[in-house]
């Protein structure tokens, strides 16, 4: 399936390098807005066509792709988003702009397969919102709350300029994908040099007289999940259980393809938009298979 | 010399009071202050606006609730609200602002301060008074604090505090940061200073930071706050009363407030023990204090050395979470 990147900073460029390892996505437009870009410089050296028209440019094309990642901002996505539907360009929205329904790969990727438009919800989202559905699956959540903590490195000026969306985008996630009565989501920038893994701690309220090992083995099958597209990710210490609480504490360490280690919150995005990515792939090669 | 002082037991005492705050609580201090001539009273939950939850304790009484309470009693206090960006969202300014809150008060690390940017904006838009608070001062030298107090008050804030979240700051730290803000500032934007105890130093530091050119000073009367206490506001008024400086408060109203009316409500006073003296040595964040003492309990570790290594962690407000890890890996270094 033929791939273009729209967006050519930290993200856009990370997420070429994992499409490039792709075996059935194939990347071969990224556009931008900058002509300094570092990432678009990479990917014409990698063979990729640029342009720095951003998407008019690409979908000025004679030749379109069949799936577009979005890795701009969410005005940018809202913005976009009609062009590509119209075009019937498929759209992988790595903003928080929120036009597609939320996907969270190990979660709900099979409902949405073949919706026009998919979007990623957060990186805090993408770690914790499997661990609620996990407990969630198991016994009733009536409330979770996520903490993120993410080093300040990481957070470009995009998620600072606009941190209620995070909070506010999460939180919804947290409540329609992660199946919690009422979703809370916090983040906290950490300034500690060397910079700090992504952290994510995820609280359930389940009913008091909740059976643990249940709980905790829905926890450890998630995290497998998880680990087959995020091989950073990790449990970093067994499940807590108070009256009343489950309380689930993860790292998310990227893979280092752009971005350094310690940025896992944008790994796990960059992570999991080439996951739906390849399942739309599959699906539409699988199609194509089944009416030929 | 003129100082506003700013009361925030209502607050930062939360944290003391596990944010048990009822109805009656905040009428009775807020009723008591407001006689006694203090200007601003901060009500919010001890995490700010939207901080009632499993991470930092939930509030027995909605915050907003207690926000409006506040403001129907005061009869010449403004009512001022604390947010931290990524905590609250700028609903919660609003909804408080409805309440009767005038004053709202965006908190951040003090490296970050360009996440408080859209608040700000929105505040001024609003008609709110605005006010900065750069946390964990004592981590940052005076340039780099000075630079971030320049992106809050171009982005609409009209006082930037110093905040010695940490309790961590001596003397002459205070003055050389409070005045590489006024340079950088000049008319553009007050500067304040939020002190704690957790040297014994909350006092002396707030004069040093007026000496400096603070022209706003936080304290908690009866030290009602986080880690050993917030500065008593009490004591620092009697102080401003022996220097000359004019803060408009009747120094023997407030004292009988903070005997008779702010104690009773206070579970036990603010000391200046083992754990507080920990947080302001090691640089830890004070609302750290009663998380730790949960977390030593529930596993049987030492408190003092879960603070510690919060230092050691390099952790910021708002991460109480990690406590729990620490405790863990305390715990399980016993058992080997």
């Amino acid at each position: 399936m033929k791939a273009a990147i729209v967006g050519s900073g930290n993200i856009g460029t990370d997420l070429l390098y994992k499409l490039l390892r792709s075996p059935v996505l194939q990347p071969r437009w990224m556009v931008g807005i900058d002509p300094a870009s570092e990432g678009l410089r990479r990917a014409a050296d990698l063979g990729l066509e640029v342009s720095v028209d951003g998407a008019e440019w690409l979908l000025r094309q004679d030749e379109l792709p069949d799936i577009v990642f979005e890795a701009t901002s969410a005005a940018v996505h809202r913005a976009n988003a009609p062009r590509y539907a119209e075009a019937g360009v498929r759209a992988i929205d790595l903003t928080p702009a929120a036009v597609g329904p939320y996907v969270v790969p190990p979660v709900n990727l099979g409902e949405h397969a073949d919706a026009p438009n998919i979007n990623l919800i957060t990186c805090g989202g993408q770690a914790t919102i499997p661990m609620v559905h996990a407990v969630s699956r198991v016994v009733a959540v009536s409330y979770a709350e996520i903490v993120a903590s993410v080093a300040s490195v990481s957070a470009g000026p995009g998620t600072r300029a606009n941190i209620d969306e995070f909070t506010r985008t999460t939180s919804r996630g947290i409540e329609a994908i992660g199946g919690a009565g009422r979703g809370k989501a916090i983040i906290v920038l950490n300034p500690a040099d060397p910079p700090m893994i992504m952290r994510d701690t995820i609280f359930c309220a389940i009913p008091e007289d909740a059976d643990p090992d249940p709980i905790t083995d829905s926890i450890a099958r998630m995290e497998t999940d998880i680990r087959s597209y995020v091989p950073g990710f990790r449990l970093l210490r067994e499940p807590q259980f108070d009256p009343g609480r489950v309380a689930i504490f993860v790292e998310v360490a990227g893979a280092g393809d752009f971005l350094p280690e310690y940025a896992g919150n944008l790994d796990i995005m960059t992570a999991a938009a080439t996951k739906v990515g390849e399942e739309i792939a599959r699906a539409a090669e699988a199609h194509r298979h089944v009416t030929a | 010399m003129q100082l506003r002082l700013t009361d925030t037991s209502l607050r930062d005492g939360s944290h003391h009071k596990r944010h048990q705050f009822t109805a009656g609580d905040v009428r009775s201090i807020v009723a008591a202050l407001d006689g006694a001539g203090v200007p601003v009273i901060e009500v919010t939950h001890g995490d700010g606006l939207g901080g009632s939850s499993f991470n930092y304790g939930f509030s027995h009484t909605p915050e907003q609730e207690l926000i409006k309470v506040a403001a129907e009693t005061a009869q010449r206090a403004r009512i001022a609200v604390l947010m931290l960006p990524g905590v609250g969202v700028k609903d919660d300014i609003l909804v408080s602002q409805d309440n009767g809150a005038s004053i709202v008060r965006i908190a951040t690390h003090c490296t970050e301060a360009d996440v408080s940017v859209q608040h700000f904006a929105l505040a001024r838009e609003r008609g709110l008074e605005t006010v900065g608070f750069l946390m964990m001062a004592h981590s940052q030298p005076p340039e780099a604090l000075a630079k971030q107090a320049r992106i809050m008050a171009d982005a609409g804030c009209q006082c930037v505090y110093v905040v010695d979240s940490a309790g961590a700051l001596v003397l002459e730290q205070v003055s050389d940061r409070v005045s590489a803000l006024v340079a950088e500032l000049g008319s553009d934007a007050q500067v304040g200073f939020h002190g704690h105890e957790n040297l014994g130093l909350s006092v002396a530091n707030s004069v040093a930071a007026a000496r400096a050119g603070a022209k706003q000073i936080d304290g908690s009367v009866r030290g009602f706050g986080a880690g050993a206490g917030n500065t008593p506001l009490e004591a620092f008024v009697g102080v401003c009363d022996k220097l000359g400086f004019e803060t408009g408060v009747d120094f023997f109203k407030i004292v009988d407030a903070a005997e008779d009316v702010v104690r009773p409500v206070m579970p036990e006073e603010c000391l200046l023990d083992r754990m507080a003296l920990m947080m302001g040595y090691a640089g830890v964040y004070s609302s750290f204090l009663k998380h730790a003492y949960t977390q030593a309990e529930r596993y049987g570790v030492s408190g003092a050395q879960i603070l510690v290594r919060a230092g050691e962690r390099k952790l910021v407000g708002g991460q109480e979470d990690q406590l729990i890890d620490i405790a863990l890996e305390l715990s399980r270094e016993k058992v080997r």
